[in-house]
């Protein structure tokens, strides 16, 4: 009975506590229950992708009316993974946030917090799970209206200013979108995205579907922070809560890649030439640009929150060249480098957060010497330094792997050699932060100081999965793969 | 009818959407930054609108006499994205009072030279 329920759990778990928390108030009822409820979300993620690997794609009719009336909740191999490690990005975000939220925003302001953290989380899974193309923008306008709330808790004013430039252009992007649902509406006269992907056929190529197809694609590539469309990004994460900075760096921009993959595979069909012949090339040099000029930005950046943030930037470029090759093996990388970047960023950005709460600031200056004040939050931090540069034996060697497999069977030799060069810079900035916290005497006279138990465990969490997946890849690039071919269309 | 004018909603819609987006460009003043942006959200509602006219159509209403009628899904989503254009627009004018708070101006150039010394 509950087990046929719980694609609709999925998402009214955490829609209905958000506002729950509001009326709760107190700090330690607010923070029990919200803990309960993302971890149960996460339960609920873990039994619906277990069911899809088991029986096949899911499809879940809201409130009994069937498509395409109705709207349906579709949940597939793709759909399944994503809900799966976005859950578990909310429940292991959450469970770091109260320490690390106490020198971060005032006491009074921590069941608002929590009330946007879920809507954020309910409207990320829903972009994920629906099946209705216009309710892929009401979430979206969902998890970015609670986001910009979010990243204006930072600390700093100008936080403030970060979220209002983000809000200008993530409206922007979100009302793109909607134009492109709109036209695509008119030509085919429904808006479920499986019964669209059969009409669609027929008005293919005309000048209205391209034009959706342009804004759908312009108003993706600024919510997922493509270059050169990225400039919200770097000051967002820079100056929010840690916390938020890295549940969102983990999800958020994942998720717009998610609607990407499924817009274009699934609901387009449109494969080896993503589109439309000249897209693929542009993308492929849009993200390879991204790659080179944000890795090397990041180089030069004194904060190394803001460093990764431009990391960040760098690595959805790897995501949207993986997507771009339109190839089994290419969108096995996309889809594997989510999760993975998911882990490692996650896992850098909770270590900057322990930093934060200890030392105070996340300037290379003020992390002299920090490997022997702080070793195990510095030791996590350079375990996700090396899965970002792709070492052998992390998660960040499986994506680059695949992607260069990629680029080979394409015998495009020299945007693979560009990857692995790529792979060169990110070795740099990785470097700088190790050799400021390693090679450097600590100021003097301060003591050694490690981060409270209740924020480490989440960190190494993260970090030491990061690791696991780097060695054991059927749950993640076994899981990709499969994604992958159903997107293609090889597998049923 | 059917010549570069026949279509005259499409019309409106460009010159209202890039209107408001030059408005979002061009302005310093972030207020006047909302206003564009909701001239430029405001037009997409349009753009909706008028695709579920039908010339000579009606209601959706079943009675004798009426057999062409409009349809009424566009309107219906529309209004939730109105919805989202108004939590936008008051997420926006919060964060302006927030901003003014703590900058003493909301003036994006004069902002960004506080922010710069900093």
């Amino acid at each position: 009975m509950i087990r046929d329920q719980l694609p609709a759990l999925q998402i009214v778990v955490p829609l209905v506590a958000a506002p729950l928390c509001v009326v709760l108030r107190r700090r330690a009822p607010v923070l029990t229950f919200a803990l309960a409820v993302v971890w149960s979300t996460f339960a609920i993620a873990l039994a619906l992708l277990r069911q899809v690997l088991a029986d096949g794609p899911l499809v879940y009719a809201l409130g009994g009316w069937a498509a395409p009336w109705g709207i349906e909740y579709r949940v597939d191999a793709l759909a399944a993974f994503v809900l799966m490690f976005v859950s578990l990005m909310g429940a292991v975000t959450l469970s770091y946030a109260p320490r690390s939220l106490t020198h971060e925003i005032p006491k009074d302001r921590l069941h608002l917090f929590v009330a946007a953290f879920l809507l954020c989380l309910t409207g990320l899974l829903g972009i994920v799970i629906t099946g209705d193309l216009f309710n892929v923008f009401v979430f979206l306008e969902i998890s970015a209206l609670s986001s910009y709330v979010l990243i204006a808790m930072g600390r700093d004013r100008r936080a403030l200013t970060a979220a209002f430039h983000y809000l200008v252009l993530g409206t922007i992007g979100a009302t793109f979108i909607l134009i492109g649902i709109g036209l695509l509406y008119m030509m085919t006269g429904t808006l479920n995205m499986a019964d669209m992907a059969t009409r669609i056929t027929a008005v293919m190529g005309t000048r209205t579907v391209l034009a959706a197809f342009g804004f759908l694609s312009v108003g993706l590539f600024i919510k997922m922070a493509l270059f050169p469309l990225h400039v919200w990004l770097p000051n967002a994460y820079s100056y929010a809560p840690s916390t938020v900075t890295a549940f969102l760096a983990a999800t958020a921009t994942k998720v717009s890649v998610y609607v990407m993959l499924r817009f274009v595979f699934s609901v387009t069909h449109v494969r080896m030439d993503f589109g439309y012949s000249d897209l693929g090339a542009l993308t492929i040099a849009f993200s390879l640009a991204g790659i080179f000029v944000a890795s090397t930005v990041a180089i030069f950046q004194n904060d190394v929150k803001r460093m990764l943030a431009y990391s960040s930037v760098a690595q959805i470029g790897y995501m949207v060249l993986g997507i771009s090759f339109a190839s089994v093996t290419g969108l096995t990388a996309a889809i594997v480098h989510l999760f993975n970047h998911a882990l490692m960023k996650g896992g850098l950005f909770l270590a900057m957060g322990c930093f934060a709460l200890v030392i105070g600031g996340v300037r290379l200056k003020d992390l002299e010497g920090v490997g022997r004040r702080m070793p195990w939050t510095t030791f996590a931090w350079v375990l996700g330094g090396l899965s970002l540069i792709g070492i052998p034996g992390t998660a960040g060697f499986i994506s680059k792997l695949y992607l260069i497999r990629a680029a080979l069977e394409l015998d495009v030799w020299p945007v693979a050699a560009l990857i692995l060069l790529s792979s060169l810079l990110a070795l740099v900035y990785v470097w700088r932060v190790v050799e400021v916290a390693y090679f450097r005497p600590p100021p003097e006279g301060v003591e050694r100081r490690e981060a409270p138990w209740s924020m480490l465990i989440p960190t190494w969490a993260l970090v030491g999965a990061s690791i696991v997946f780097g060695v054991w890849t059927s749950g993640s690039a076994g899981v990709a793969a499969r994604a992958a071919e159903l997107l293609i269309g090889i597998a049923p | 009818m059917n010549g570069l004018f026949g279509l005259f909603n499409y019309w409106v819609v460009i010159v209202l959407m890039m209107t408001g987006f030059y408005i979002v460009i061009s302005r310093d003043n972030l207020i006047k930054k909302v206003i564009g942006l909701n001239i430029f959200q405001t037009s997409v509602f349009l753009l909706y609108i008028s695709i579920g006219k039908l010339d000579g159509g009606t209601a959706p209403i079943v009675k004798e006499g009426l057999e062409s009628y409009s349809n009424p899904l566009p309107s219906v989503l529309i209004l939730t994205a109105i919805v989202v254009g108004v939590a936008t627009t008051s997420v926006a004018l919060a964060l302006i009072v927030r901003i003014r708070e703590a900058f003493g101006t909301v003036e994006e150039d004069e902002i960004i030279k506080i922010a710069g010394t900093e």
